[in-house]
């Protein structure tokens, strides 16, 4: 089965450089790279499989299994260093028992450290589900993190719909 | 060809003043809502909700123009009123409810709350009348030049309309008057040297990459602003996307390229947006294509975004990343400038550099000459953030002083002021004694520091130095790209040698092994990544090495930080047993009887600081581990 996003492609004149732009677009529309879909872009590309592996593990946003539902990023940028970053990453790490990177068991949370998400102005920062939240403390995350267990998919339902609509289209 | 040129893009223009006219001076009422990333994230999307309901409940037309970050986030979410007739003013932090306040009592009433506004946009006359300053005379605003900056945040970025009603494109168009030739010479005379950190005279590059001989030539703007703490490059491409493009197509007339690019973090999805949305617009109007304005210029510019790399902002890096390769960087020369993207010349610039650009070709290179301090001409955006009171995006002229810049336009510390970090993570620590060196290029450097992109954070006491050198090495062991050895293992050994001494087991013996690596990075590294990581480690030994020795021999952290080098004890005498610590402590750590002072079971602290935050009496101080009388504990 090809993935639109191959078949979108193909019609382009498409060469290595296209690597990570492809990748991106994948991962949009996916949540991750899969090795399904890696073994399509070596035969689209003409390059290895290793080799894509290479490039695509260099770079932080590329995450190669299933996201959670939710998605919890810490910024860990200098400002949000210095107002307490760090307090919220120990907190979430020590709560959900995830270090970066990693998902709930019941895949409904995955957590992120980033290096800096340029609203340093309003640090310290934290990202839920895409919506940017300023000037955050560790009592306040913890409610935070409350209400994503308690509403396990209210939100993330209409978010994975929105996230597969283009491969059933 | 010229008369035609001319009088087709005094056509477009002259459409786009009539239209912001009629904006400025219609029947209707205009609203400004910042809503660049900085604006969202104090929550000026729910402020932009109930601004539609309220019009919606009363029934009255107005325009809601969303424009970009204006400079000061710590008044964020702002929004800003224009009565026809009146000037706008501006109000801070204003939540759902404020803004319903605030809307209901000027479009009913006429009332514009002015104990509620921060400041407004019109003469001295208005402020005697309303009793609001002008928003330009606050303190944070009035030491500041915006040349960079001057349409962030008083048009809509997503119109091309508003750029072109503010002289935009008119640097453009006297560009193509002057021909390539003509564009270097102005630059030159400009001074205007490179603003991604170098300092590299911007005009030089432009002649090398000129003179060079390739097929196709090539643009790219470096937007890959990776520092963390500077969002100079964001603010702008979010609040005025047009002034960097048309800082692009200069660049493109005059080295004689086809194709520009434009290489955005993949963190900043709103700069992508309005990046994105501007081309279009710009293909439109005709400033991009086949043939522009007849002029046989052909040009177009794409956006490409970064996949999470810090080293990609080093040029050879990033040409690699474009390429689709991993991003590590290669030896220069060639210079990407002769050789860069498939093999071809290469023009590489950063963000702020393009966005001065038309500024340049609009007012002349002689003025912008005569800003800023001989050598260091012009104006540079700095981030000014960390523990100073007004944070935000700063312009000021270069060869201002820090004192100048954290103090009068920072408005100083709550808590004694510490140090400044500027230059990112490949920058360094300044302490109070270098508060009047001037901010440019040659000064920061001889003081140990890095102008670098932009990023200024003014620490505390409440900051720990060690720690903050650990972080920034840290940062740069992950992002370390492994292709050089004393990059790769030096910066490992720089971070274990500081975790070890952050952990209380450091040996004087640790401090030579710092001196040593760091020497051998600086010397060795393959790229300035490499060679500049060290910096931090090197300037906080230079300024702070008090704190280190406190920390190795004295096994204390004074900035109650590191957290196996003090605990927190609630100073009875200061406590009013309020019971906000109690409330904020995540841990149940904190207990005591209302009125009475509270106590802090140190089993079960965890060291959140979440108590200090929320204490008002500075009750809650940090101690040697170990130590029965707080109070007598100095070191």
């Amino acid at each position: 089965m090809d993935h639109p996003a191959f078949s979108q492609l193909l019609q382009e004149d498409c060469d290595r450089s296209h690597l990570v732009p492809l990748l991106q677009r994948i991962q949009q529309l996916e949540g991750y790279i899969s090795e399904q879909s890696v073994r399509q872009i070596a035969r689209l590309l003409k390059i290895s499989e290793n080799h894509i592996y290479g490039v695509a593990s260099f770079y932080s946003q590329f995450r190669f299994h299933k996201p959670g539902k939710h998605h919890l990023k810490v910024c860990l940028g200098t400002a949000c260093h210095v107002q307490g970053g760090a307090h919220l990453a120990r907190e979430i790490q020590k709560q959900l028992n995830l270090r970066s990177g990693e998902t709930t068991p019941d895949g409904s949370i995955d957590y992120e450290e980033v290096a800096c998400l340029g609203c340093c102005a309003q640090a310290a920062v934290v990202v839920i589900d895409g919506v940017i939240h300023a000037k955050m403390t560790p009592d306040r995350l913890l409610k935070k993190i409350d209400q994503l267990r308690g509403q396990q998919s209210t939100f993330s339902e209409a978010e994975t719909q929105s996230l597969l609509a283009p491969t059933s289209a | 060809m010229t008369d035609d040129l001319f009088a087709q893009f005094r056509a477009i223009q002259r459409r786009a003043s009539e239209m912001w006219a009629a904006l400025q001076n219609g029947l209707q009422p205009l609203i400004y809502l910042g809503t660049a990333s900085c604006g969202c994230a104090a929550g000026a999307l729910d402020t932009l909700c109930a601004i539609q309901e309220t019009l919606q409940e009363l029934s009255r037309p107005a325009h809601i123009l969303q424009v970009g970050c204006i400079g000061p986030c710590y008044l964020e979410p702002l929004m800003d009123v224009q009565l026809p007739g009146l000037p706008r003013i501006s109000y801070p932090k204003v939540n759902p409810e404020k803004a319903k306040r605030i809307l209901r009592a000027a479009l009913m009433e006429g009332d514009l709350s002015p104990k509620l506004a921060v400041g407004h946009f019109g003469d001295e006359n208005f402020t005697r009348q309303s009793g609001i300053p002008r928003f330009f005379d606050l303190p944070m605003l009035k030491p500041q030049v915006r040349v960079i900056l001057r349409n962030c945040g008083l048009i809509d970025p997503r119109e091309i309309d508003h750029y072109l009603a503010h002289e935009g494109y008119v640097g453009f168009i006297r560009a193509l008057q002057k021909g390539p030739l003509g564009v270097i010479e102005e630059v030159k005379r400009s001074g205007l040297r490179g603003r991604g950190g170098a300092g590299f005279p911007t005009y030089k590059k432009w002649e090398i990459c000129r003179a060079a001989s390739g097929d196709r030539k090539y643009v790219i703007c470096n937007a890959d602003e990776g520092d963390p703490g500077a969002f100079m490059n964001r603010s702008l491409l979010e609040g005025d996307p047009h002034a960097v493009l048309e800082g692009m197509l200069i660049a493109g007339f005059a080295v004689g390229a086809q194709q520009g690019f434009v290489y955005v973090r993949a963190e900043y999805p709103l700069a992508v947006a309005r990046l994105r949305h501007a081309i279009q617009q710009m293909r439109q109007y005709g400033f991009l294509g086949e043939n522009i304005f007849g002029t046989g210029f052909r040009f177009d510019i794409e956006v490409k975004e970064g996949a999470g790399a810090f080293v990609c902002g080093e040029e050879t890096a990033l040409i690699a990343s474009l390429e689709g390769e991993r991003g590590m960087p290669r030896p220069r020369p060639p210079y990407p400038a002769e050789r860069g993207y498939c093999g071809q010349p290469t023009l590489i610039n950063n963000t702020e550099t393009f966005g001065i650009l038309p500024n340049i070709l609009r007012k002349g290179g002689e003025w912008f000459s005569q800003l800023g301090s001989p050598g260091n001409t012009g104006t540079k955006t700095f981030s000014l953030v960390g523990k100073a009171r007004y944070t935000g995006l700063i312009e000021v002229p270069l060869g201002m002083t820090l004192r100048q810049i954290v103090f009068d336009i920072g408005g100083g510390t709550v808590r004694p002021f510490k140090a400044v970090q500027t230059g990112g993570p490949l920058g360094g620590c300044l302490s109070a004694a270098h508060l009047d060196t001037p901010v440019d290029y040659e000064n920061m450097r001889a003081s140990g520091s890095i102008m670098g992109s932009g990023g200024l954070i003014v620490l505390d006491e409440s900051t720990c130095i060690v720690d903050l050198a650990r972080y920034f090495l840290t940062f740069s062991r992950e992002e370390s790209c492994g292709k050089c050895t004393p990059c790769r293992i030096g910066t490992r050994i720089l971070v274990e040698t500081l975790e070890k001494i952050a952990r209380g087991e450091g040996e004087r013996e640790d401090l030579d092994v710092l001196y040593k690596v760091a020497d051998t990075m600086q010397r060795t590294a393959l790229c300035g990544g490499g060679q500049t990581a060290p910096n931090p480690v090197l300037s906080t030994l230079k300024y702070f090495m008090n704190e280190y020795l406190t920390h190795i021999q004295g096994r204390y952290c004074p900035a109650s930080v590191c957290t196996a080098l003090f605990e927190y004890r609630i100073l009875a005498e200061k406590c009013t047993g309020c019971g906000r610590c109690i409330r904020v402590c995540p841990n149940g750590a904190v207990r005591g009887e209302k009125k009475e002072p509270h106590s802090l079971n140190v089993e079960l602290c965890v060291k959140c600081r979440a108590c200090v935050e929320a204490c008002k009496f500075d009750a809650i101080v940090g101690v040697p581990t170990g130590s029965r009388q707080p109070q007598e504990v100095t070191l």
